[in-house]
């Protein structure tokens, strides 16, 4: 329990801090690929097994290909900046820090370090079912609003603009334009 | 000492490391990988209270992972479409030269 939570949380900080600081951005992608795979053994350590496995499908399946995707169309020729790090990069690491010591403190101080494991619970995907179609049923019906909307919006952001009349993107078809507006005058 | 501590100090690295890499690098992407981290921290806290909790049976726990992460999935597409629209418009996602609505 305690050797298999160590290499867990070691591999999953590891990639964690390889995704924040590699300088190849498809790099730092793959590697949060790790960390969130570690993040699901963890949830299956901790008997979720829905939801360790739902981490599975829509983290490491979904998301990290839809950053792979992102990364790849905006992609620019031009070379790399000397540097990766935002200008005020300093002010982030010292807040970064800061709030780790806010959170480390409380947990290092309170009184669940003598808290014992309690029994499994055995959270069956029958059990996770009723919860969803009986007292969790709206906000799933919210969920599934949220995501639709998601999903078109996505779409619409995504897609390529209109380009606004008298623009010569295409230059074939702005003449051929012209002949028809000669041809029959309005 | 018991598991718990354990999970709350890993959800809080992972915390760190997601806000201090969404505060500190350039590209957009890695902003929003950034955010990503910091809500899979969040979520691992949902799981470790619940699992050493005192109700586990009402599945609370689980059931707001399972919508937090349906949420960000519906999160991350956004951003990425976000960030594809910007690219076409300034050819560049680093955040500092995206400075059209600066004053």
């Amino acid at each position: 329990m305690t050797l298999s939570f160590a290499i867990i949380a070691s591999v999953t900080v590891a990639a964690a801090v390889a995704a924040m600081g590699l300088r190849n951005i498809v790099h730092c992608a793959l590697a949060l690929t790790v960390a969130l795979a570690g993040l699901a053994a963890a949830y299956l350590q901790l008997d979720a097994q829905f939801v360790g496995f739902a981490q599975i499908l829509v983290y490491v399946g979904a998301v990290a290909i839809l950053v792979v995707f992102a990364i790849l169309l905006t992609r620019s020729g031009d070379p790399a900046h000397p540097s990766v790090l935002s200008p005020g990069w300093l002010a982030g690491a010292v807040i970064a820090v800061v709030v780790l010591g806010v959170l480390v403190y409380p947990i290092a101080r309170s009184p669940s370090i003598s808290r014992t494991l309690p029994p499994p619970a055995g959270a069956t995907v029958h059990q996770i079912g009723d919860a969803l179609m009986g007292r969790f049923v709206l906000p799933l019906e919210v969920t599934g609003l949220l995501l639709t909307v998601a999903l078109i919006g996505a779409v619409i952001i995504a897609m390529r603009e209109k380009e606004p009349i008298g623009t010569i993107s295409n230059p074939g078809s702005e003449i051929a334009n012209r002949k028809s507006q000669i041809a029959n005058p309005p | 000492m018991s598991p718990l501590p354990g999970y709350l100090l890993l959800s809080a690295f992972l915390f760190a490391i997601g806000l201090g890499g969404a505060l500190m690098r350039r590209n957009a992407i890695l902003v929003l990988i950034g955010v990503e981290l910091m809500l899979n921290a969040a979520n691992l806290n949902f799981i470790a209270f619940w699992r050493f909790g005192a109700h586990p049976e009402a599945l609370t726990g689980i059931l707001f992972v399972i919508f937090s992460i349906g949420v960000a999935a519906a999160e991350a597409a956004v951003g990425l479409a976000l960030i594809i629209a910007i690219y076409r418009h300034y050819k560049t996602t680093n955040v500092d030269e995206m400075t059209a609505l600066k004053g």
